[in-house]
């Protein structure tokens, strides 16, 4: 009622003006919304791209004592991230070996079985294990695999945790996309008499491909930028380590780690831009294949 | 008709493997956190000490709660004008324009900035800027922390509250429009009353990804093992105690980490399990 009020008092000019001040409050405040992304990126370029070159996609960080001389006599800082872009790209595959199968057949369950208890309970926990911030991954994957199956930090334990982070964004991704395709597509297979497995393999996974795609591309875009469950898992190392038991670095801990050491706080920038880079590029094309597929 | 009792009972499994994952995560923190919580009680979760000395250790998870709350909650209130604006601009105003569609994808890049990337953006351009506005603690605290976090979870209660205003159907709209109310009147009289239980939903969810962010807040709350005096004094959340304090923990201290770790599980458990049965019971 007292909304009819409202609407009935005051005079059009008044309220025109209003609603015209309102409307320009909506717009400023988006512009103030989205002015960070086209800050960030743009300090990142402005101070990380004079440091992208072959070598340090190629080489490892130099030690304190290089950086130093270096900065000393005004140069760049040498070396480069090979050991954080090997770490990262291992610990990614592994994480996603582990995360996609168990994500794309549970998000098959939860399609073919909407009602049931079991499907429900277990969508509502995938749900909530979205939900569970990075840093206690970290301490699961600490308490799983860093004490009692590698005897110390390593590769294994940090892709346990990312593998945990990614697996309920696929559960859903998978549901929802599955969810789109007509049943009679599904229908017309098992009238064919094809059994329910080849069913699943060979008509409802070709269709939703893209879909599940786009779920897998933004799971990995998610795992790629995280830190703070790396720093309890797979600690970092200073060389190219390839052995998924031991201390592996990668680039988001290079990022901690540069941060953290005065002469090489040089090199934050250009890590940053490049996973950045790696990041929002991956972003971009999961949005490019989801929008190509409607 | 074998093969079809196998995919059954592979597809069963695979979700059978999520829940014991999830119940294995509360187990086995419970498990770590057995020590500290022998040790200290139930009094653990509302001691305000944290005292590593060796021989009168002593831990409490109390300030960590507080700076925890303290700083999601300023982030919630920061982000509010902004990603609700932002949802008009999408869901209503420009609803379907190509700037709508560039403004969505901005805002969706917001949410894939990495934690880090966020925290030396926080520490190189926005605290210089604090500062100089006189910001004591060289720019560190609870308040410069809560401003990049609203940044990080303005994606989050925009996507949520954009989908829910889209939803609106138009000839709730019309009806208002044909009585002679202006656009704002119709936002404020139709749009947020039959909107609000999916925008409060996604502020619910949005505060609780608050909760549980770790780096980005890690760098800019001054990591002060204490209550926060005041908005910008400093502190640490209970995400950021466990980063910073785990390299050289072991023992009582170790298990006490892994307490407040517990304790941060449960409580955005409940937080997301609030906005998504918000959600479930629009529907």
């Amino acid at each position: 009622m007292e909304s009819t009020v409202k609407l009935t008092s005051g005079n059009l000019g008044k309220r025109k003006t209003r609603d015209n001040l309102f409307k320009s409050l909506v717009i400023a405040f988006s512009v103030i919304t989205i002015s960070p992304i086209v800050l960030i990126i743009y300090k990142l370029i402005e101070k990380g791209i004079r440091q992208i070159s072959l070598d340090f996609i190629l080489k490892t960080p130099p030690d304190t004592f290089q950086a130093m001389t270096a900065l000393g006599n005004g140069e760049l800082i040498p070396g480069g991230i090979a050991n954080g872009i090997t770490g990262t790209l291992i610990m990614v595959v592994l994480a996603s070996a582990m995360a996609i199968p168990v994500g794309v057949i549970t998000g098959i369950f939860l399609y073919e079985n909407p009602g049931k208890p079991l499907a429900n309970l277990t969508r509502n926990i995938s749900d909530i294990l979205q939900g569970v911030p990075s840093i206690v991954l970290g301490l699961i994957a600490y308490i799983w695999v860093v004490k009692p199956v590698t005897n110390g930090f390593s590769a294994l334990a940090g892709s346990v945790s990312l593998s945990i982070m990614m697996l309920p964004m696929i559960v859903r991704s998978t549901e929802e996309t599955l969810k789109m395709i007509p049943e009679s597509v599904k229908e017309a297979a098992l009238a064919l008499g094809v059994p329910y497995y080849k069913v699943l393999l060979k008509v409802l996974i070709p269709t939703g491909f893209s879909g599940l795609l786009t779920g897998i591309l933004l799971g990995i875009s998610r795992i790629l930028g995280e830190t703070a469950p790396l720093m309890l898992t797979a600690l970092g190392s200073s060389v190219v380590n390839l052995d998924i038991t031991k201390p592996t670095s990668a680039i988001p801990l290079l990022i901690w780690e540069f941060y953290n050491d005065p002469n090489m706080v040089d090199l934050i920038w250009s890590s940053s831009l490049l996973l950045m880079a790696m990041v929002l590029g991956l972003n971009l094309l999961s949005k490019r294949i989801a929008s190509r597929s409607k | 008709m074998n093969s079809d009792k196998i995919t059954k009972a592979v597809l069963f499994s695979s979700s059978f493997l999520i829940l014991i994952v999830a119940g294995g995560m509360i187990f086995s923190l419970a498990g770590g956190a057995v020590p500290a919580f022998k040790t200290f009680g139930l009094n653990f979760i509302w001691t305000n000490t944290w005292n590593p000395t060796e021989g009168q250790e002593h831990y409490g998870a109390l300030p960590f709660i507080a700076g925890t709350v303290l700083t999601s909650m300023a982030a919630l209130l920061i982000s509010l004008p902004l990603s609700f604006s932002a949802s008009l601009f999408l869901g209503e105003y420009y609803r379907g324009t190509k700037m709508a569609k560039v403004l969505g994808t901005m805002v969706d890049l917001l949410a894939g900035v990495p934690s880090i990337v966020y925290g030396l953006w926080g520490f190189y351009v926005l605290r210089p800027v604090l500062i100089a506005i006189g910001l004591p603690n060289q720019g560190f605290g609870i308040f410069t922390a809560s401003i990049i976090l609203a940044i990080m979870i303005i994606p989050y209660a925009t996507s949520l509250s954009t989908e829910i205003i889209t939803m609106v159907p138009a000839e709730l709209k019309e009806a208002a429009y044909s009585l002679g109310a202006t656009r704002m009147e119709v936002i404020f009289n139709v749009i947020v009353p039959s909107a609000r239980s999916g925008i409060v939903a996604g502020y619910i969810l949005s505060f609780g990804r608050a909760l549980g962010e770790t780096m980005a807040v890690t760098m800019l709350i001054g990591n002060a093992n204490i209550i926060p005096e005041s908005l910008f004094g400093t502190g640490n959340t209970m995400a950021s105690v466990i980063a910073n304090q785990f390299g050289e923990a072991e023992g009582l201290k170790l298990s006490s980490l892994i307490a407040i770790g517990l304790l941060l599980l449960l409580i955005t458990g409940l937080i997301n399990s609030l906005g998504k049965f918000i959600i479930k019971k629009m529907d």
